[in-house]
Formats: structure tokens, C-alpha cells, sequence
């Protein structure tokens, strides 16, 4: 039985942190991420949970307090957007380094200067190479059952790697929308006990972490890291095909819309794709064949399944909601080296968008699907990287 | 469980930072840190600041440590051994664990009163019942001797060299161990090496205190303070008996001296054996030098005072 409900994404995440009852909690406040972990606190005030919560004085201490509760050998969470994801940069590294599966909501939100409290994807972007799994989220529905399945994910006993649920800063995580809730005790069979690995706590077998390691080992040390990335994609797809059988849900690493047939076609993530998918339904109208390629799992990147859904369309353009000044967007940075090796592969633009929280609109969408029609009809490309929504 | 604090009981016990470690010779860390292990009534797990004492002692794949033990980065030190003695209570609170643990983290001078200063301000705040121990050596040794704010005034380092113009270090040290005790923590405490008894007896109080507290121990560091190899604990003898470092806790708020010398022995007694002093005996640098020693005396006129209740 699920419950439908109307409630913010922050809402819903924060009760799948809840229904995860994790042992620890250690957060500090930063828009908009702090009314879901409010929220949570308010789980423990009440007896609802029965985390530990530590108020701590800074992101980075939240993520170090993280990090040693989860070496001490249990469930751990936290929750943070934007500056407190930056400061907590150097701290990430170590937690996947150390392979602790902390779970981590990221209410996506821009980077200053200058100083902007909106949604874009900066923040978790620029963590992209942290050795973090990152789930991406089109709506609540979706940042609730990732986070659910996120805890299956990184507690896997052959990864036990931090995941990094994101979800878009004010307009997933404040605007109200219909989902619906699984039972407390569905997802606590769904997820599990917490299997402990290496405990500080185990004193019987006492253990060493965070060891210096010279030239003679660390470049092994790192492979096996990415090594252990190279199995999330399986275990994303298993976690998923349970998670079906409990919700109804379905969920891959990415989802494809309209793609089978399209010629032409968006990469585009989060909120901002549900906008997309409702042009795609109107150019189909039109006899424009339009598709989507809604990215879910960023980190593994899944370079060859996204080769083989994109190869065969004649025109992409990948959106981002983030920049890499000097260079392209991080997601087409992605696409174009997974379509590299295609012998078949579409042209391909980039289109940044959205940041500081600018609005994504049909107009952007539909715009960009016109352009892409004009290159597959042998247009060709005008410019690769373009800026939309901007004012002149 | 309990040891008596007498040398020949405690060396019936087994050491839990062991030999193979790769300090320098000579160094004060590891002899504090023995000395806080074997003092410890209870199991103990560690939280280590990158520094000297954690580039040391855990190489992979050997560790000195007999305990848990966990390093994650420079700063964050307390804050990691507080995420780990909050697990332990969420494991006590569920039944996981029957054990009574103790949870001490263990910093340099450079990563307690300068980088790791709002983490540990941050911990002792909220309260976890944990042991923070400075080991003060003066600077950042471990990258090669550059001035920290625990650095006495007038002390040559790389960051502040004593040049012609600028002679040594020319702000006076910050006052941790006061600052520490300006948390209202049931314990904070100054300890000495040299005098091991006092800093054992420290450590079982800290321990014993239910609550935040804080240790500052003076830790001899021959290649900074560029003094002989085997002048640790004779120098940190010195150390205390010019009231260079003085020996007290604050207990619940209340200050005691707890060791005052018969005779106060003249400053340069310790400075002199240091060659990181040795530009302050130039005439023109004899300013610098009255300044050093004036740090010194206001500071313990102020224990005399406060002690004195």
C-alpha cells in the first residue's frame, strides 16, 4: 500500500531518511537544504527515529563527524547544498577513499560569487570527481526513491561507497507536488539492516584508518577505487528492479523518452526535464520526431548505455545547468566522449542553461529542438556551447 | 582494570603505541603519547590530525597503534573522533556495545590552535565525552618548521626568520589552554612529559571527567627548536621550572597550580639550550627578549593570582 500525499521535496526526502532510521545524523543549516534536515531533527525530538543527531559548527565538520561515526561502524547521513557541498570538497575525497557509505541529500543550488541562493547544479558538479555515487532527480517522486534506494546502493557489501542523492534547490525541494509514500516497514525490509564492515568500534580487532600510503602504493590504492566503480552500474540496475517490485517504479540509469524513433533529442537532468518531456509530447504533434535522455546516475557515468541510445539520432544537444568557464558543460563534456568511440553519432551542441536559478522554459526547450531540426536537415552546427535565457 | 600510578605497576602494562613507529629521535610526541595510553583506565580509540605523530605512525601497511585509531584529515580532528563517540552512544543506546570506551583525539599545535581551532571550539561546545590532546611542540614541524600561532615571540622559524630587521616571531602566543577552559569544560589542563606523574594523573581526570576536556602538553621537538637530540625531557623540565609552562588545570572552573617551583629559574635557562632563541642574546635584539620574558611573567602572575583563588 503507498500513501499519496502533496508535500515539498525536502518533505519527502527527509521521510525517506526517516523510514532508513539511521544511527547518525550530523548536519549544519544551509538554504535549501536546511528545512529537510529541520525536519529530520524533528524526527528525532520526537522519538520518531533513533538517530543520534550532531549539530556541528560547520559542513566540514559535519562531513568529518560523518565520516568518523560511519568508521565507527554504522548508518550515517547528512544533507547540504551549494557552499557547504564546497567546503566539505577535501572531505568527500576521504569518505569515499576510506569506502564509507554515508548518505548524502544535495539540494542542488548555485556557487558564488556572486552570491546566489537558487538552483543550479555547480555544487554536486564540481564534486564529480569526489569517488561519490551520484543519483539525479527529476521531481519529489524520484528524490524520495532515490534516496530509498541509495541506502541499498551504497551499504552494498561490494562497493560500501557514499551516495549523493540530488534534487533541485527551491523547485523540487520547496514546490509542493503529489507523490506517494511507501510504508515505514516496506522500506525498512527493503533496505536493510545496517551490515557493519571494519568497525573503530569492533575493539576486539582494532583497525587503522586513514593511513599515509607512498608513491609505492597509492596509484593501486586509486585504481581499486575506480575498480569499485566500475560494479555500480550492475548493483544501480538490481537495487532498481527490486525497488520496481515493491513501488511499481521503474528505474534505470537514465531514462530514455520518445528516443527509440527520434532524430533529434535532449540530454537534460532534473526538473528541467519534466519541461522538456511536455515539448517532446507537442513537437511529436507536429510530426518533429523529438526524444529525451534524462540522466539518473552521473557518477559512475554510464558512457556505453548512452552511447547506444544517442548513436542513432541525427542532432543532440546536451543542457547543463552548470558551467565549466573555458570549457564545455560538464554533461556534455560526458555525452560527446561517451558517443566518441559510436561509429554512428548525432551532431552535438551545448546549451547552458538555468543558473542562479533562472527559469527553464517550454520556449528554451522548444527553441532547441527547432536548431537541432535545422542542423539534421544539414544546417550544420553554428555554434557548439551557446548560452540560453540570457538576457541581451 | 585500574594501574597505580607507580612506575613499576605501570610497566607491567603493554604499550599500545608500540616501537617501529618513525619519529624523529628524540622527539616528545610518542613519549606523551605512551604516556596517555598507559594512563587510560579504559579501551581507548583515537582520532589523529595529520601532522608528525600521524605521517609517523601509520604507514600502510604497518600502524604503531594497539588501539582503534583514525586519521582523516588536519582540521577536523575532534570533529571525527565526535562523529565516533556519537556512534558509540547510538551503539549503547540500542544495546550493541557493553563496553565503557574512551575517545581521545590527539593534534599538533598547528592543527589544534590554528586549523582545527573551530572544530575543536566546535566538539567541546556540544559536549561529546572526549579527550582533546595538544601536542605543543612551537610550529609546524612536520612541514618544516613554519611559525604557528602556538610559536613563543621572538622564536626563529622558516615562516618568521630572525633577519636583521625582524628578529624571530614578533607576536606574543595565543593562550589555548585558557581559551579552552573559557568553554566551561569540566577539565582543561597543562602537562609536561618531564613530569609524567602529573600528566598521568591529568589524563585519568580528563578521562574521568563525563564530559569535554582539553590537554595542552609541551612536546620537545629537537630539529625545530634545534636543541640536542637527547634534551627532550631536560628541556621540558626547563620548560616548567621557569614557568615557560607552567603546570595547572581548571578544574570545574576552578584553577590550581599544580606544580609551583621553590625557586623560579631565570627564563634563559630554557631559551639558551635552543638555537631557535640563540639571535635573542644579540644586543640588538635584547628588546625582543625582555618582551619574551615579560609574556612569560604576566602569565604566570596571573596563575599565582588565580590559583590563589
Amino acid at each position: 500500500m503507498q500513501k499519496v500525499v502533496a508535500v515539498t521535496g525536502n518533505e519527502a526526502v527527509a521521510n525517506a531518511l526517516r523510514q532508513a532510521n539511521p544511527d547518525v545524523c550530523a548536519a549544519y543549516p544551509i538554504t535549501p537544504a536546511t528545512d529537510m534536515m529541520q525536519r529530520f531533527a524533528s524526527f528525532v525530538s520526537n522519538g520518531e527515529v533513533d538517530t543520534e543527531l550532531i549539530l556541528v559548527e560547520s559542513e566540514h565538520s559535519s562531513m568529518s563527524a560523518c565520516i568518523g561515526a560511519s568508521a565507527a561502524g554504522g548508518r550515517v547521513i547528512t544533507a547540504t547544498s551549494s557552499q557547504g557541498l564546497a567546503l566539505m570538497w577535501e572531505m568527500l575525497h576521504i569518505a569515499s577513499g576510506d569506502n564509507l557509505p554515508i548518505i548524502m541529500p544535495v539540494v542542488n543550488r548555485a556557487l558564488s560569487a556572486p552570491l546566489n541562493i537558487h538552483g543550479d547544479h555547480s555544487d554536486a558538479m564540481g564534486a564529480r570527481d569526489t569517488g561519490w555515487i551520484q543519483l539525479w532527480s527529476e521531481d519529489a517522486q524520484e528524490a524520495y526513491d532515490n534516496t530509498i534506494q541509495a541506502f541499498r546502493i551504497g551499504e552494498h557489501l561490494a562497493l560500501r561507497l557514499p551516495v549523493m542523492i540530488n534534487l533541485d534547490g527551491f523547485i523540487i525541494s520547496h514546490s509542493i507536488e503529489r507523490m506517494e509514500y511507501l510504508e515505514d516497514k516496506a522500506v525498512e525490509d527493503f533496505i536493510g539492516e545496517f551490515k557493519v564492515v571494519n568497525a573503530l568500534l569492533d575493539l576486539d580487532k582494532p583497525k587503522s584508518y586513514g593511513p599515509l600510503i607512498l608513491p609505492d602504493l597509492y596509484i593501486e590504492y586509486k585504481r581499486l577505487q575506480h575498480e569499485i566503480m566500475s560494479r555500480v552500474k550492475g548493483v544501480v540496475l538490481d537495487v532498481a528492479e527490486d525497488f520496481e517490485k515493491l513501488s511499481g517504479r521503474k528505474y534505470g540509469l537514465f531514462e530514455s523518452y520518445r528516443l527509440e524513433d527520434a532524430e533529434v533529442g535532449l540530454v537534460i537532468m532534473s526538473s528541467a526535464a519534466g519541461t522538456a518531456k511536455d515539448v517532446v509530447d507537442s513537437l511529436r504533434v507536429k510530426g518533429i520526431k523529438a526524444g529525451l535522455l534524462k540522466p539518473r546516475l552521473f557518477r559512475p557515468f554510464p558512457y556505453g548505455e548512452m552511447a547506444a541510445s544517442l548513436q542513432n539520432l541525427k542532432a543532440v544537444a546536451v543542457m547543463d545547468r552548470a558551467d565549466s568557464f573555458g570549457g564545455y558543460g560538464p554533461v556534455f563534456m560526458e555525452v560527446s566522449s561517451a558517443l566518441y568511440g559510436s561509429s554512428k553519432r548525432p551532431a552535438l551542441i551545448n546549451k547552458i542553461y538555468g543558473l542562479g536559478g533562472r527559469d527553464f522554459l517550454p520556449a528554451h526547450a522548444e527553441e532547441t529542438f527547432l536548431e537541432l531540426v535545422d542542423i539534421a536537415k544539414g544546417g550544420g552546427i553554428k555554434t557548439i556551447k551557446e548560452y540560453i535565457g540570457v538576457r541581451q | 582494570m585500574s594501574t597505580e600510578l607507580k612506575l613499576k605497576e605501570l610497566s607491567k602494562k603493554e604499550d599500545l603505541f608500540t616501537h617501529g613507529h618513525r619519529m624523529c629521535a628524540g622527539c616528545g610526541a610518542p613519549i606523551i603519547v605512551k604516556m596517555v595510553l598507559l594512563a587510560a583506565e579504559h579501551p581507548v580509540i583515537a582520532a589523529n590530525a595529520t601532522g608528525c605523530l600521524e605521517v609517523s605512525s601509520c604507514i600502510s601497511e604497518y600502524t604503531a597503534w594497539k588501539i582503534p585509531w583514525i586519521h582523516t584529515a588536519f582540521e577536523n580532528a575532534a570533529a571525527t573522533i565526535s562523529g565516533v563517540e556519537t556512534m558509540y552512544r547510538a551503539y549503547k543506546k540500542k544495546g550493541k556495545m557493553d563496553k565503557d570506551v574512551k575517545f581521545i583525539a590527539f593534534g599538533g599545535d598547528g592543527g589544534t590552535y590554528d586549523i582545527g581551532f573551530q572544530s575543536l571550539s566546535g566538539a567541546m561546545e556540544r559536549g561529546h565525552d572526549m579527550l582533546y590532546i595538544c601536542y605543543d611542540n612551537g610550529a609546524y614541524m612536520n612541514t618544516g618548521i613554519q611559525r604557528s600561532s602556538a610559536t613563543p615571540r621572538g622564536a626563529d622559524t622558516t615562516t618568521c626568520p630572525a633577519g636583521s630587521v625582524i628578529p624571530g616571531k614578533p607576536q606574543r602566543r595565543k593562550d589555548l589552554t585558557r581559551i579552552m577552559a573559557a568553554h566551561n569544560i569540566p577539565y582543561a589542563a597543562q602537562a609536561a612529559p618531564s613530569h609524567w606523574l602529573d600528566l598521568m594523573k591529568k589524563v585519568r581526570k580528563a578521562l574521568s571527567a563525563g564530559g569535554p576536556t582539553f590537554m595542552n602538553i609541551i612536546s620537545p621537538c629537537n630539529r625545530g627548536w634545534r636543541s640536542k637530540t637527547d634534551d627532550a625531557i631536560a628541556l621540558s623540565r626547563l620548560a616548567v621550572e621557569t614557568c615557560y609552562w607552567p603546570l595547572y588545570e581548571v578544574e570545574n572552573g576552578e584553577t590550581r597550580l599544580t606544580f609551583k617551583p621553590k625557586t623560579k629559574k631565570p627564563l634563559i635557562e630554557f631559551l639558551k639550550p635552543q638555537g631557535r632563541f640563540k639571535h635573542l642574546f644579540a644586543p640588538e635584539n635584547e628588546q625582543r627578549l625582555k618582551q619574551l620574558e615579560a609574556d612569560i611573567d604576566a602569565e604566570w602572575q596571573r596563575l599565582l593570582k588565580e590559583s590563589a583563588g
